[in-house]
């Protein structure tokens, strides 16, 4: 048992740390321990993987370099970070690839043992940057961590070199964890868990971990200590989670609170896979899920499936959104529920499949032959995937046209704590199902507020109908061809889509409610616009207010009201300036200045600060 | 107990729609075949659902008073998967052309056969693009000439059946389009048979591609030409039924009953219950006789089986009932 520390200590509000190093030295695992373990002792945190996009590149080398970023702290925590105040580097190649994102003056933490010739060489240093002086601007600790590894482990049977070498990276984290004052009980907890019926492999892992952390309570190369207390947080019931598994679990609540079964068409594809991963375990629930031939495959038969009665699902990002596009016309023309989740990448083509964007807003919005209006709604956070995950499932089954969902790489990949939500608190989901034939019933009798058609289910006795692709007449819903009836159609199928506009909330302004500045932003970079805003409004800046929107299409009914509040509206996006035309087709008479960014890359802090900066006084 | 099946007749299953097919295409001799074919099935009306592409073939479904969805060109294999997965007690059909199904839908086409879910897929076999008026298809014949082959086809044909088997279809039978009772009885055969089946009908497009299985199904010749092989019968043909098929090294040879000495016993007795699919790609790919009927019919565990036993074994492993169960389990911690 490790005790509390005795030396005063420095109280830090937040710390962001990146953890790099090959990718087979643990990195994500290490990463994952230490955001944990903080989330536990009551931190908010939020963190950010980034893996080699090679599966098994070569050991050592630039492109093989693996990392993972914990943002934490006592304050609100919505981004993982930019600039980070530790890095901790297990090789040459972690450090170059990732030294210019440690803050100038701050701490890096290096294996010494991993800077031989041959890894500098790999990692294409002409000279040992720990004795070339080309760190003189930050505070290196050197540890020969793969020897002291090895020395801790010399006493314990049964083990390899593989194993041995395997585990510094526990080193490492104990190093941090004394550094930060957490505890390393949860971590122990995790291997007595994790490696059940491997003793040594728990006793190695461990007796590594205690070393790392006294290692850093002794080595006076390790000058302060810090803490940083638990956060202010709505009470409740919390776990970590990963905007993909949100995602994937919203749709299971909507499952069961709908009272139908899942059903997911879908083929693989990065960074997508994970929710078809996470839904294939849950067979228990009755997922039932179809691993695809392709992405056309995948969202057919979920329409096929939602033909039969199910609640169904595709998941994709952007070259599977484009193949896709024939069949969610169908959706929409036969007018079924389908539920479309695009976790865009970077693109156009294959692009940047690792790296996040926002640049699919326009195919989801028009990308379909005719005009094929179908609602599209955006995830800002990774916790709150599972609630768009949920309304996407809630409005696609009450309005009975395809809905769109829309995360992105960055939310979809990283992880923040998560107020667990009970389904019996989640709001009712109706369907618009008929089981029972009746007098001229007609399989295109809509509801009257909201348009939406209803579901007649195969099985259903009396109920027998026929849908297609095919224009349809408005009643019978049989082929027609009459001029009129299309015009009238295409504009039914369009109105009731704006009619979701009566269903869904208003946007919601935060900080300034009217002023100088509006910054407005969609989706995945809620974090990033809402922590500048906050920064500019704690340093004294009144009048700079945030819009962010989920509901892209319909946009929410008061959207125009809260743009006239603001002199100057500047709309930030991760692509060359999608959203914004949707606005400037929507609302006449504003002048929308654009913030834009197309590297694969979130925004950063300093960037947003500013340009906004520069818009007000 | 299931409610007894009520009493049908063809014309419960024919919807109020006017078939607009052109006259004398062979479309409505299939169409009348499967509206009598239902009723012999034992299934109820309200479980019957037809999925099709598009072409000339796949507006059937507005013709059939059921379920049924006149989808996108090539996809009906995965919408009918999606639609059987979802509700596996329906009796789900496909219908296809020949360009729908081995052109823009291939990948489909190879997949459904290798998944091996319980349904049934009619493919329309005109070695044309009927619906977009007469261009050549994945089967048309090499030289064929076409609204878009002009000089003739430089493409070689898929045979849909070779094709099949080498995706592992369970179920392929072929019948001419001329014979409405093959058609119906092979119909409820491949509705009785568990698993994926695949009926080719050799159909005649008047318009298009008039007369391209004449040499085969003319009334005059069939019998001649044509092997309708039933399983466990001998492979016997010619109008005085004295041609057979025997095996000559690693071909199929015919022979003459009464010459060389040759009697019904030497020829080949049709297994089409065979796992091994050598002697079916055989009896696919010969051009004489042409053989109909049903070549291959192979009892296989089917998808939705393997899906259903694996739900039963992780449902009773689980601890998790409810997604409440799952969302509270494992690191979950408290703020107050
Ligand atoms: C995506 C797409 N591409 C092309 C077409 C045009 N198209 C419709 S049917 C067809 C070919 C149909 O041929 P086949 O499947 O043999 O059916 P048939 O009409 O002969 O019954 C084509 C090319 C289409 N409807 N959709
Ligand atoms: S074009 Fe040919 S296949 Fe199509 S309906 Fe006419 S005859 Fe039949
Ligand atoms: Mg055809």
């Amino acid at each position: 048992m490790i005790t509390a520390k005795a030396e005063p200590q420095e109280v830090l509000e937040a710390v962001i740390i990146r953890f790099v190093g090959d990718s087979g030295d643990g990195m994500q695992l290490t990463g994952t321990q230490f955001s944990d373990t903080s989330a536990m002792f009551g931190n908010d945190v939020a963190t950010f993987p980034n893996y080699p996009a090679e599966i098994r590149a070569p050991q050592g080398s630039l492109y093989g370099v693996s990392g993972f970023q914990v943002h934490i702290g006592s304050v609100e925590i919505s981004t993982p970070g930019d600039n980070v105040d530790l890095l901790v580097a297990m090789n040459p190649a972690g450090l170059k690839t990732n030294l210019r994102a440690l803050k100038p003056g701050h701490t890096v933490i290096v294996d010494t043992d991993s800077f031989s010739k041959k890894n500098l060489e790999k990692a294409q240093y002409e000279s040992n940057p720990l004795e070339d002086g080309s760190l003189e601007n930050y505070r290196v600790i050197e540890v020969a961590m793969t020897s002291l590894t090895k020395e801790t482990l010399k006493a314990v049977e049964g083990l390899d070199n593989k194993s041995i070498t395997r585990s510094k990276n526990m080193f490492a984290l104990g190093m941090v964890y004394w550094m930060y004052d957490r505890s390393t009980d949860y971590t122990i907890e995790f291997f007595n868990k994790k490696f059940k019926n491997k003793p040594q492999i728990i006793e190695a892992n461990t007796k590594v971990l205690n070393a790392g952390y006294y290692f850093a309570e002794t080595l006076e190369l390790i000058p302060n200590a810090y803490t940083i207390a638990p956060a202010k947080m709505e009470s409740g019931t919390y776990r970590i989670i990963m905007g993909n598994t949100a995602t994937a679990w919203g749709f299971l609540a909507a499952a069961e609170k709908s009272g139908l079964e899942l059903f997911l068409g879908s083929y693989p594809i990065t960074p997508a896979s994970d929710i078809l991963h996470e839904l294939v375990k849950h067979k228990h629930f009755g997922v039932k899920t179809l691993q695809a031939e392709d992405e056309i495959a995948g969202i057919t038969s979920a329409i096929g499936a939602s033909f039969a009665g199910d609640l169904a699902l595709t998941t994709t990002s952007g070259p599977g959104l484009a193949l896709k596009g024939e069949a969610l016309g169908l959706a929409m023309m036969i007018e079924l529920p389908l539920v479309v989740v695009d976790v865009q990448r970077g693109g156009p083509s294959t692009g940047l499949p690792t790296k996040t964007e926002q640049s699919d807003l326009l195919q989801a919005m028009y990308g379909r032959n005719g005009e094929s209006p179908i609602i599209v709604i955006a995830a800002s956070t990774p916790s709150n995937c599972f609630d768009f995950a949920y309304e996407a499932a809630k409005l696609t089954l009450e309005h009975m046209t395809p809905v769109l969902l829309l995360t992105d790489g960055y939310i979809a990949n990283g992880s923040a704590p998560w107020k667990i939500r009970s389904v019996d608190d989640m709001p009712e989901i109706k369907n618009n199902k008929v089981s029972e034939a009746h007098e001229n019933w007609h399989p295109y009798d809509r509801d009257e507020n909201s348009l939406a058609r209803n579901w007649a289910i195969p099985g259903s006795p009396g109920l027998e109908h026929r849908v297609g692709g095919l224009e349809k007449d408005r009643v019978s819903g049989n082929v027609s061809y009459v001029p009129e009836n299309h015009e009238y159609m295409t504009k039914i199928r369009a109105e009731k889509v704006k009619r979701v506009q009566n269903y869904i909330p208003d946007i919601e302004t935060e900080f300034a409610q009217e002023g100088d500045l509006l910054v407005v932003g969609w989706g995945g970079t809620y974090g990033s616009l809402y922590s500048a805003v906050k920064q500019m409004s704690d340093e004294g800046h009144s009048n700079i207010g945030i819009a962010h929107f989920n509901y892209i299409n319909p946009l929410p009914k008061n959207t125009e009201e809260v743009l006239k509040k603001f002199k100057k509206i500047i709309v930030c996006e991760l692509n060359s300036g999608q959203f914004v035309q949707i606005l400037k087709t929507n609302f006449n008479g504003f002048e929308f200045l654009q913030l834009n960014k197309v590297q694969g890359l979130p925004f950063a802090n300093n960037e947003l600060i500013q340009k906004f900066k520069s818009l007000v006084k | 107990m299931e409610a007894a099946v009520k009493e049908y007749t063809y014309k419960d299953f024919s919807s109020d729609q006017e078939v607009r097919w052109c006259p004398g295409c062979d479309d409505y001799v299939i169409l009348r075949s499967m509206q009598k074919a239902l009723p012999e099935m034992g299934v109820k009306k309200e479980d019957v659902v037809f999925i099709s592409g598009i072409g000339c073939s796949s507006r059937f479904p507005y013709y059939m008073d059921t379920y049924g969805m006149h989808s996108i060109h090539g996809r009906a294999p995965a919408i009918a998967s999606g639609v059987k997965l979802a509700n596996p007690d329906l009796s789900v059909w496909v219908i296809t052309g020949d360009g729908d199904s081995m052109a823009i839908g291939g990948n489909h086409f190879i997949h459904v056969l290798r998944r091996n879910l319980d349904l049934n897929i009619v493919l329309f076999n005109n070695e044309i693009y009927g619906l977009t008026k007469g261009q050549f298809s994945p089967t048309s014949l090499v030289g064929q000439k076409t609204k878009s082959s002009p000089y003739g086809n430089t493409q070689p044909p898929f045979s849909a059946g070779e094709l099949a088997l080498g995706a592992q279809a369970r179920f392929f039978a072929r019948v001419a389009g001329n014979t409405p009772k093959e058609i119906t009885q092979v119909f409820i055969d491949a509705e009785k048979f568990k698993g994926t089946s695949l009926i080719e009908v050799l159909q005649n497009c008047p318009i298009f591609n008039d007369g391209c299985f004449t040499k085969y199904t003319d009334k005059a010749v069939r019998e001649d030409r044509q092997l309708h092989v039933e399983h466990g019968k001998p492979m016997i043909f010619g109008k005085e039924r004295d041609k057979g098929l025997v095996l000559n090294g690693l071909k199929l040879e015919v022979v003459t009953i009464g010459e060389n000495g040759i009697t019904q016993e030497d020829l080949l007795v049709h297994n089409a219950k065979e796992q091994d699919p050598t002697l079916h790609q055989m009896l696919v790919r010969s051009e004489y006789p042409m053989v109909t009927g049903i070549i291959r019919s192979f009892d296989d565990v089917t998808l939705e089986e393997r899906e259903d036993a694996l739900t039963v074994q992780v449902k009773s492993d689980s601890q998790f009932s409810k997604t409440d169960d799952l969302f509270f389990s494992g690191d979950i911690y408290e703020v107050d």
